[in-house]
């Protein structure tokens, strides 16, 4: 067979059979995976969105392209959004913290210098 | 050693087939942009299909290193006749199914053939292939997840892999048709050859394809796709080239 148009947005769309336009039903995306991407080595994975797939691997697969395409990445994360156990945002208050309470913030440790030196020496990695 | 004419003819065939089996497969499977199964599968696909024109256009850029035109001319004004790529890449991308198979051996073909470039005594071909390693690596992994998983995907997915295998493996084959240069690219130390190269392939495909679960093809009563190397082709990759070259021909001089 010898393809009418090298388009296939119009061979294969069928666009001028309304018989064929079908409906999306609830459950017919595949599960969610949560995307982690590492940039260097020894850095912590950072969450970078997430992707639809059937399995893991396919996940893996996926978020390579999606969220890695341009490089800087040394290794990635995936997990089943339905594995990721969340608080509800009406316990919010839960991370309310009093104003009064500045004696449990480091700022007046004696060591401060060295710790401020130190988060410059490692920021410029 | 010195190169004889022998061997830079020879270098010259090699380039243009792997060029032109880059662009062409890379053309193929950009058809499936905006039409994947899904939307990651569609980023990821297109993605690839972009990486093989970029590999292509490294290889057109040796040849115009060693005389030939510049990869646009190369590319977008010949006809297919002058066009060295294997049958297995021309044919219309069809039903996912074939797209897969087709990205699954071809894949795994490019991935050795550049793994056997790598050690090239030709220096600009060897740091070509070792610079695409990690793109075709990843191309290779995806294909092999895919056809692992939609062996596993139930009765209609496992036939209709297995009936594109099938369809596929001669098609397949016909990538490694010897050129008029072989002897001297192996003297040479520029290639080791389309036997070697389909050798090896074999060693790896077909073993994947029995652990995914496939009834494997079998080589002694396979037909290679033979001609696509030295001009042959099927009537698909005229009209594909018709498409591809039709902004060129508007105006070849302009600038991009």
């Amino acid at each position: 067979m010898i393809v009418k148009s090298l388009d296939p947005r119009i061979e294969r769309a069928a666009l001028d059979d309304e018989s064929k336009i079908g409906e999306l039903n609830v459950h017919e995306h595949f599960e969610t995976y949560e995307v982690f991407q590492q940039v260097k080595r020894g850095t912590h994975h950072q969450h970078v969105g997430n992707v639809h797939a059937p399995n893991a691997e396919m996940a893996m697969l996926f978020a390579k392209e999606q969220y890695c395409r341009r490089g800087a990445a040394v290794n990635l994360w995936v997990v089943a959004t339905s594995n990721v156990f969340v608080t509800e945002y009406v316990d919010a208050d839960i991370f309310e913290t009093t104003e009064d309470k500045l004696y449990r913030d480091p700022n007046s440790y004696k060591v401060m210098d060295r710790i401020n030196a130190y988060k410059a020496r490692t920021s410029k990695v | 050693m010195e190169f004889t004419e022998k061997h830079v003819e020879g270098l010259k065939e090699l380039l243009y087939k792997m060029a032109d089996d880059l662009l062409i497969i890379g053309h193929r499977n950009s058809e499936w942009t905006g039409l994947g199964p899904m939307l990651e599968e569609d980023i990821a696909f297109s993605s690839m299909a972009q990486d093989k024109v970029g590999q292509s256009l490294a290889l057109f850029e040796l040849l115009h290193e060693l005389g030939e035109s510049d990869p646009d001319t190369v590319a977008f004004t010949r006809n297919d006749h002058q066009f060295h790529c294997s049958q297995l890449v021309e044919l219309p991308i069809g039903e996912y199914d074939f797209s897969m198979v087709r990205h699954f051996f071809f894949d795994h073909a490019e991935a050795i053939r550049f793994e056997m470039l790598a050690d090239s005594v030709f220096e600009p071909l060897s740091m070509v292939a070792r610079k695409f390693k990690g793109e075709i690596k990843y191309h290779t992994m995806h294909a092999d997840i895919f056809m692992q998983k939609l062996a596993a995907g139930g009765e209609e997915s496992f036939s209709r892999m297995q009936n594109s295998i099938n369809e596929t493996f001669g098609l397949a084959l016909g990538m490694f048709e010897p050129g008029k240069y072989e002897e001297a690219l192996i003297e040479s130390g520029i290639f080791g050859g389309e036997a070697e190269l389909q050798r090896r392939w074999l060693d790896k495909v077909l073993p994947l394809l029995e652990s995914f679960g496939y009834v494997v093809p079998k080589v002694e009563s396979t037909e290679p796709a033979f001609g696509g190397r030295h001009g042959i082709h099927t009537p698909h990759l005229q009209p594909l080239l018709d498409e591809m070259t039709e902004v060129f021909s508007i105006d070849p001089g302009a600038d991009w």
